[in-house]
């Protein structure tokens, strides 16, 4: 039997499934979960069994002004895709471009804190236990904050060019999950540093 | 799409300069080419990793023997681990679920392309990297050379002090290249099934294979991640001096224990899981019966997945845990026997009453019945902590899995090349170099691994390089070496008839084994673009359906 003369059946009823996109950008939320899981369960084994100083408690500020900064930036990327998915150019671009700014105030922040604790506090990742975890966890979720911000800016440079309209924005939401997700693990990272772990 | 339309001008064009048709290969984002490159890749790693078992056997052969040095033994066991795992059975797992998903829920390509075809180079280049050691290993100190830790690489062996040189950075990068390669196929294959089924294919009309391939790929996507973040912080102790491993600044050797673990046992279902997805569709075709209980199939493939994430730390039961977290993992170990259990009912119960032929797919996945229970009962065994205190670290364990990989999973695999060879091809393999090599290969695994269990109790330890004579070790230890030679003329005899079968067997037709599954409706080798019209299914066995319309399935549904 071949496939060419295989009669074309009716359709029963209405047959939709999700987007692609949707699903593996879900997919890819889950295995970065876990490696974030990981790493978030060896700082909280390692917290308190450095050998030598110093301590989280003598050398963290809980960056707050930033963290409202990359936490809003969630709002301003949600919005930013609704008003794609009504055709307001104008108000996408212009949210979406806010969204890359807060995220990038929050590596400042993240950067003027390691050049602190490093050139201050004498801090580096193989000086305790701590600093390997901190910078460990820190890092890898500031490597994540720079992927996305590169993913953000590279539709912002499309936008700009008038690439971006409607029919894209089942795309753009997807990558605001990867957005959310980012600002999701940096929830559970403040918490487990700058308020646990201190 | 337009890597379709790029795939439908190549297609059939034979008279083509060789290195057009190479550099189509390279090129190719086509599920059906990635898919026998992944499974090409991984028979040469296998031929690898064979002569690495085998130069093992030999120097294991009699007592006080000399044919390696202790060094090169060490290098060759963790590599035969390391390649057997990550560069022979997954991608060989990887590229059949590359070539049939699609095929099998009526789809024109997998749903990321592209991506695709990144994985796949991206676990050639690890596979690649891994074997560069035995040339770049040394480094600029000129100390070791292939990776020498094991392939589950303890820490503190991993120390710059105990690992100087580059070997174990080969291995580390060689994995996390290979375990990003491999998130990235499971994350098309859970896209593939939940966004391109054709119409009329619910998931509860799926065929197994595409089910238990979904359920593998979830547990790759939890599983794979923890070995990837591990092996970045393994890189942040050797190169920036991190002290995640390091006991000597407060770090935990165990910590890497359990996340090598956590990684380490859903891989072990992760590698069963699409065997037993083999098994589920070659069975009730050589029975001529539908599957039996296709619900309780699924649920237990899903029941198995989860459990396989919560018994990590029942290998690792000489590590001194306490006797809540031993008897946690005892039960959650002796858990996972249920579904398993259900399973192999499952299998008899297709088989019962059904007209059964016994081709060499058959054959195989027979074998396989019998050999994954017996996996399994040593399973049961070292899941018990005080046996497992026993014998852990012994031949005993070698021995028992061993039976799961090559017992089971390999003859899976087998069994599949020999079921979806003619679609692959067109042309069948023979029957009777099937037969041979199956009845072989039989008899090699059982001479080498019943009998390896033997010297374990007598209390062999693995892993080492020689042993004194006149332990009662001596005598299995040849034998087993004799089974080893046995399995490998049969591997020779298999390839022989890949390539024999390739050019001269007898062509298949669409449907050489009069079977229900939507890759069987197409022409063999199926086109480029798969299906001329996306199919419409009505049941679970659409061509049933289709060469029965006066008693289809659809009917009892």
């Amino acid at each position: 039997m071949s496939a060419i003369t295989t009669p074309i059946a009716q359709t029963p009823g209405a047959w939709s499934l999700p987007y692609r996109g949707k699903v593996g950008m879900a997919c890819l939320i889950i295995a970065e979960s876990a490696i974030f899981t990981i790493f978030v369960v060896a700082y909280l084994f390692y917290t308190g069994k450095s050998l030598t100083g110093p301590t989280p408690r003598e050398v963290l500020d809980p960056p707050i002004f930033y963290t409202i900064c990359l936490l809003s930036s969630s709002l301003s990327i949600h919005f930013a895709a609704k008003f794609l998915e009504r055709s307001r150019r104008g108000a996408f671009l212009g949210l979406w471009f806010l969204t890359i700014v807060l995220g990038g105030l929050f590596l400042y922040g993240t950067g003027r804190e390691w050049h602190r604790l490093i050139y201050e506090r004498g801090l580096t990742i193989s000086t305790n236990l701590f600093g390997t975890t901190y910078y460990s966890l820190v890092g890898l979720h500031g490597f994540h904050v720079t992927a996305g911000l590169l993913m953000l800016s590279i539709v912002l440079l499309f936008g700009l060019a008038g690439r971006v309209g409607p029919e894209q924005s089942v795309r753009v939401e997807s990558l605001s999950w990867y957005w959310h997700f980012v600002d999701a693990v940096w929830v559970v990272v403040f918490t487990v540093v700058y308020v646990f772990g201190r | 799409m337009s890597s379709d339309v790029m795939a439908i001008h190549t297609a059939g064009d034979a008279d083509r300069p060789w290195v057009e048709t190479l550099h189509e290969w390279v090129i190719t984002v086509d599920h059906k080419r990635l898919g026998i490159l992944y499974i090409l890749y991984a028979l040469l790693f296998l031929i690898i990793a064979g002569i690495e078992a085998i130069i093992m056997r030999i120097q294991l052969m009699h007592p006080h023997n000399g044919f390696v040095s202790p060094q090169v033994f060490n290098r060759m066991f963790t590599m035969h681990g390391t390649t057997m795992i990550f560069f022979v059975t997954m991608p060989i797992l990887f590229g059949f679920a590359n070539y049939l998903v699609p095929l099998m829920i009526g789809a024109r390509d997998m749903a990321f392309p592209r991506l695709n075809a990144f994985s796949f180079w991206l676990t050639a280049f690890g596979g690649a990297l891994l074997y560069f050691s035995f040339l770049g290993g040394s480094g600029l100190y000129g100390a070791g050379n292939a990776p020498d830790v094991g392939w589950w690489a303890y820490a503190p062996l991993t120390s710059r002090a105990f690992s100087p040189g580059h070997s174990s950075d080969y291995w580390t990068i060689a994995l996390l290249v290979s375990g990003f390669g491999s998130i990235g196929t499971a994350i098309n294959i859970i896209a593939t099934i939940l966004s391109l089924r054709c119409p009329g294919m619910k998931l509860s009309r799926m065929p197994l294979l595409a089910w238990l391939n979904l359920v593998m790929s979830g547990l790759v996507l939890i599983s794979i991640s923890p070995l990837s973040a591990a092996q970045i912080m393994l890189l942040v102790d050797r190169y920036l001096g991190g002290h995640f491993f390091d006991t000597q600044a407060g770090g935990s050797a165990t910590l890497w224990m359990h996340f090598f673990w956590i990684f380490g046992h859903p891989e072990v279902y992760i590698l069963v899981i699409p065997a037993f997805a083999f098994a589920s569709e070659i069975i009730p075709v050589f029975s001529r019966k539908p599957i039996f209980g296709y619900p309780v199939m699924v649920g237990a493939t899903v029941c198995i997945g989860f459990i396989s994430m919560s018994v990590w730390a029942h290998h690792m039961f000489t590590i001194g845990m306490d006797s809540n977290a031993n008897t946690f993992f005892v039960l959650t170990t002796m858990a996972i026997a249920v579904p398993t259990g259900i399973k192999i009912f499952n299998w008899l119960g297709t088989m019962w009453g059904g007209k059964i032929q016994f081709k060499t797919p058959m054959l195989f996945c027979i074998g396989f019945l019998f050999q994954f229970l017996i996996a399994g009962l040593t399973g049961i065994m070292l899941g018990a902590a005080p046996f497992n205190w026993q014998l852990s670290g012994s031949y005993f364990v070698v021995a028992h899995f061993h039976y799961m990989l090559a017992g089971a999973i390999f003859f899976c695999v087998f069994a599949a090349f020999y079921y979806w060879f003619p679609k692959i091809t067109g042309r069948m393999l023979s029957e009777t170099l099937g037969k041979l090599h199956f009845w072989l290969f039989l008899i090699g695994f059982h001479l080498t691994f019943d009998l390896m269990h033997i010297p374990g109790v007598l209390g062999m330890s693995r892993r080492i390089y020689t042993y004194e004579p006149g332990r009662g070790w001596d005598t299995w230890n040849l034998i087993v070496t004799i089974g080893a030679f046995i399995q490998g003329i049969a591997i020779l005899l298999f390839v022989a008839n890949l390539v024999f079968s390739y050019f001269k067997g007898p062509k298949a037709g669409n449907d050489p084994w009069d079977a229900w599954t939507l890759e069987w409706s197409v022409s063999s080798p199926p086109p480029a673009y798969n299906f001329a019209s996306i199919p419409t299914v009505s049941s679970r066995r659409p061509l049933w359906d289709r060469k029965h319309p006066e008693d289809p399935d659809s009917h009892y549904e």
